[in-house]
């Protein structure tokens, strides 16, 4: 085959200038200004809270979305009704939809006086710059992660499977619990760390509806641009670091999950 | 289990695939249903599991009506053609579900899979996955799994069809054997007529959603009673005017006959038995079979296909031999007649 | 591969009437349908209709003087003109990539693959930050740029940057399991037959890839032209010249310039929507042309 050195070198090229490159000056910048700065920053009380509630509304919106996104994939392949073509296509929404129009339009209905905020407020829930509305904001962004994984897992099940639990004596519970909810868990586990990874690094849709009250709804991502604003480029290293190594470590555990179960999905 | 299919009727949309299928099935035979694929016989199997259901007709196990009945609640035990192993599971838990689906106690399961292990040669195996085992195992395990909750039928559908032919003759014997040892009622669909006739205690054949024939293997090979049967099974071969062929005068009007190579004899002028019953021909073409040759034999406007041993001299394209037709089936639509060849019954067995 | 949500989803209608002692009872269906609906409303179809409501608020003349205002339509040029510039960068990237992935084999491939999905998982703050630190006027070229009077922060070539990476995977992605799961027989055939490199790829790949490249290319572009963060870091926010149009959205509602913001913001759904509608056509015309032979 032709063209391994052109597509190749290209490829090495446009890779490292683009991305491992800039990547790396987190790592050398944050060895730059060396350790004692890097402990200051991250063990300062109003980052931990902003990696508090970054993490903890991820993993929150994250679950919601395995449960929510598991019911939705399950509808879209296995029944029918009006309009599921329709409702297919707008799963992708939040991929497609941009950060910031998400966020303005979530706050504006999540408000006091918007649609949704003001039926809240009867029962005394606020949601608008609280932490429930970022969570609301993050389910928004990771539901299609969780939907999407599942979908084409759920799809590939063959009805034979489902048919030699019934002619074993099982019925529909036991059968959904002891043969299709375990073959649907990587898929699972995978959307749920997807949607989380995207979670706590997510920006423009949660800035918005948070509120940005420092030790209360401030995100991480946040933080990072405060410090930048202020210069503290030291800080804003060493935070974002903290971030990349979450995140690769996420990307191994989706990568083992992935393979595992590659190794045994063989048919049969 | 006593099985008694009544009258059953299938369609799928426009397209009927099982038409008044009527049969019965004593309890502990071992019956295969055998016919070209897409002829309705699988659609069979699965209403008599339950795991289809029929737009007309009965089925009853043992003098139970049962077309209300769940697939749960009928007492089966269901191999699909791929297995449909559950690959999250090890064989221990695939063997053992359909007892921890009826709440057995521990002890009772451990036993009951260890028996089925020791019974399917699958000994030592019970901690593996579907994916780390070969074709002919994981059948075995579906096997195991199917009877594990002791089941008073076994259902198989198309039970050798993904293994390689190697391993397939060996599995079937095997099967065989097995079913014989549990003494389980059992029905097996199958488009391979060998297999069929090695491994069953009866057949049944299915064509276009009807019922052709139901008989113990060597009574279907040797009567026919359907066109169908008689090209089906083994291999035959078609005779447009069968009543030009000497000893073949008197069979049906206006019909046309199946033949077997096997009953066709075909020999050089000095080997034939009956030389004014055979016919002359002209050699048209020799096939090599493996363990026998082929021959074409063009007499007057028909071919005919016969088997000629090796052992014998060969025949060659263009050379004239003899021909006798031991026997062949006549149908003409309404009727079938087996008619052995008139002329073979030497009226003068004395030369003078 | 690495952090891949399969953005290729397969017809939702592909499912035949499901036989019934395999499925749940009617009832059960209609509530769980009834249940995931509900979800769906909420969270999205609510903010979505919000958008159009907000924006027309104030009356259709407010809805068009936003939309044709100076500064709005310098933000939707700088938006084109970035997406104009990044999409086709990363597409030949794309293109580059999974040729060299699929069609040959080496080691390290893997890993390869894995520095790709990067991009994925790193946050835009983050995106954006990796290019102050390397361009901005503390960076490693810092001096340098200041010195040459060559401003790639806070203008137009640091947003490329930014975008540029952002969106780095997007077309690779697509390509690398579609390429893969078509192996190298044709380009073989290809070559046996005489053809060199460029004429076999124009000829023999380009086509069996069409669909996916084009797909990877919409949805690269969707997130080209609506990238907020990173984007936000390395701009400047400089109204009329380093503002894009999810920028300018923001700056917009940050000075209570509600039914403006919104105004503007419909036009960024109006591209979600076309984008989700190409999408949709895409794959719809991928399932029209299947691989395998006819049935005779």
């Amino acid at each position: 085959m032709p063209g391994f050195g052109l597509s190749f070198g290209f490829t090495m090229l446009y890779l490292s200038f683009i991305v491992l490159i800039p990547l790396s000056t987190i790592f050398l910048k944050t060895s730059e200004f060396g350790w004692t700065q890097f402990q200051q920053t991250i063990l300062n009380p109003r980052v931990l809270a902003a990696f508090q509630l970054s993490f903890g509304t991820a993993f929150t919106a994250a679950l919601i979305n395995v449960c929510f996104g598991l019911l939705v994939a399950w509808v879209l392949v296995r029944y029918h009704f009006p309009f599921k073509r329709l409702v297919d296509g707008l799963i992708d929404l939040p991929f497609a939809l941009p950060t910031a129009v998400a966020g303005i339009s979530l706050t504006a209905v999540y408000a006091e006086n918007g649609w949704i905020g003001s039926i809240l407020q009867q029962f005394g829930v606020k949601a608008a710059y609280t932490p429930l509305g970022i969570t609301i904001a993050l389910t928004f962004i990771g539901l299609p992660f969780v939907v999407r994984t599942v979908q084409p897992v759920l799809e590939e099940l063959e009805n034979e499977v489902e048919e030699a639990a019934v002619s074993l004596g099982a019925y529909r519970l036991k059968t959904f619990a002891g043969v299709i909810f375990p073959q649907l868990l990587p898929a699972l586990l995978t959307g749920f760390a997807l949607a989380f990874a995207r979670g706590i690094g997510e920006y423009g849709s949660v800035v918005f509806i948070s509120g940005n009250m420092p030790m209360k709804t401030e995100i991480v991502p946040l933080m990072i641009m405060t410090k930048l604003e202020q210069f503290d480029y030291a800080g804003a290293t060493a935070i974002a670091l903290v971030m990349l190594v979450v995140s690769f470590v996420l990307l191994l555990a989706i990568n083992y999950v992935q393979w595992r179960t590659n190794r045994r999905m063989v048919s049969g | 289990m006593h099985i008694v299919v009544d009258n059953l009727t299938k369609r799928f949309g426009s397209l009927t695939v099982c038409r008044d299928v009527s049969f019965t099935i004593d309890k502990g035979r071992l019956v295969g249903l055998l016919g070209p694929s897409g002829g309705g016989k699988t659609t069979i199997l699965r209403m008599i599991a339950g795991l289809e259901f029929p737009d007309s007709g009965d089925i009853v196990f043992d003098g139970k009506r049962v077309n209300d009945l769940p697939p749960q609640e009928r007492g089966i035990g269901f191999v699909f053609q791929n297995y449909a192993l559950f690959k999250h599971m090890t064989v221990f838990d695939n063997i053992a579900f359909g007892l921890t689906v009826r709440k057995k106690q521990k002890k009772q399961i451990r036993e009951r899979v260890a028996e089925l292990l020791e019974l399917t040669g699958l000994n030592g195996l019970e901690r593996r996955y579907p994916h780390q085992l070969s074709g002919g195992q994981r059948q075995r395990v579906a096997f195991a799994r199917a009877l594990a909750p002791e089941p008073q039928l076994l259902l198989l559908d198309e039970p050798f069809a993904a293994i390689d032919a190697k391993v397939r003759r060996e599995l079937r014997l095997w099967l065989k054997e097995m079913i014989r040892r549990v003494g389980i009622t059992t029905i097996f669909v199958t488009h391979d007529q060998e297999e069929a006739a090695e491994v069953a205690d009866e057949i049944i054949l299915i064509h276009q959603g009807k019922l052709e024939q139901k008989g113990e293997p060597i009574q279907i090979y040797q009567n026919p009673q359907t066109p169908f049967v008689a090209t089906f099974i083994g291999e035959s071969f078609l005779l447009e005017q069968p009543w030009q062929l000497k000893g073949f005068e008197e069979g049906l009007k206006g019909a046309k006959a199946i033949v077997r190579p096997e009953f066709v004899e075909v020999g050089k002028p000095h080997e034939t038995l009956h030389p004014h019953a055979a016919e002359k021909g002209v050699v048209r073409s020799v096939y090599f079979r493996g363990n026998k040759w082929q021959v074409e034999v063009e007499i007057g406007s028909q071919t005919v296909s016969a088997y000629r041993s090796l052992e014998k001299e060969p025949v060659q394209p263009g050379e004239e031999v003899h021909v006798l037709v031991h026997r062949l089936y006549l149908f003409n639509g309404e009727q079938t007649q087996m008619l052995e060849n008139g002329m073979k019954f030497d009226p003068l067995p004395v030369h003078i | 591969m690495a952090g891949s949500v399969p953005t290729y989803a397969r017809p939702a209608d592909a499912a035949a009437e499901r036989p019934r002692h395999i499925n749940e009872p009617v009832y059960v269906q209609r509530l769980l349908i009834g249940l995931a609906l509900l979800f769906l409303g909420l969270v999205l179809v609510v903010p979505l209709l919000s958008v159009f409501v907000q924006a027309l608020k104030k009356g259709a003349d407010v809805y068009f003087q936003a939309i044709t205002d100076p500064d709005a339509l310098s933000a939707v040029r700088l938006t084109l003109l970035t997406a104009a510039i990044s999409v086709p960068l990363n597409t030949i990237f794309g293109v580059a990539a999974a040729w060299a992935i699929t069609k040959f084999s080496f080691r390290g491939k893997q890993v390869l693959i894995s520095f790709i999905d990067l991009p994925f998982a790193v946050s835009p703050v983050i995106s954006g930050l990796i290019f102050v630190l390397l361009f901005g006027s503390k960076g490693w070229f810092g001096p340098f740029l200041a010195e040459h009077d060559i401003k790639i922060i806070f203008a137009l070539p640091g947003i490329v940057l930014a975008t540029v990476f952002v969106t780095f995977p997007f077309v690779a992605r697509e390509l690398i399991p579609l390429m893969q799961s078509q192996g190298t027989q044709e380009e073989e055939a290809a070559a046996t037959l005489g053809a060199g490199g460029w004429r076999m790829f124009w000829k023999v790949t380009l086509p069996n890839i069409k669909w996916g490249l084009l797909y990877g290319i919409i949805l690269c572009n969707a997130r080209a032209m609506g990238e907020f963060g990173a984007v936000s870091v390395v701009s400047g926010h400089i109204r009329g010249s380093t503002n894009t149009l999810p920028l300018h959205v923001e700056i917009l509602y940050n000075e209570y310039q509600f039914s403006a913001s919104f105004a503007v913001a419909s036009l960024l759904v109006l591209l979600a929507f076309v984008t989700l509608i190409a999408k949709g056509w895409v794959e719809w015309k991928h399932r029209k042309t299947p691989d395998e032979p006819l049935k005779e």
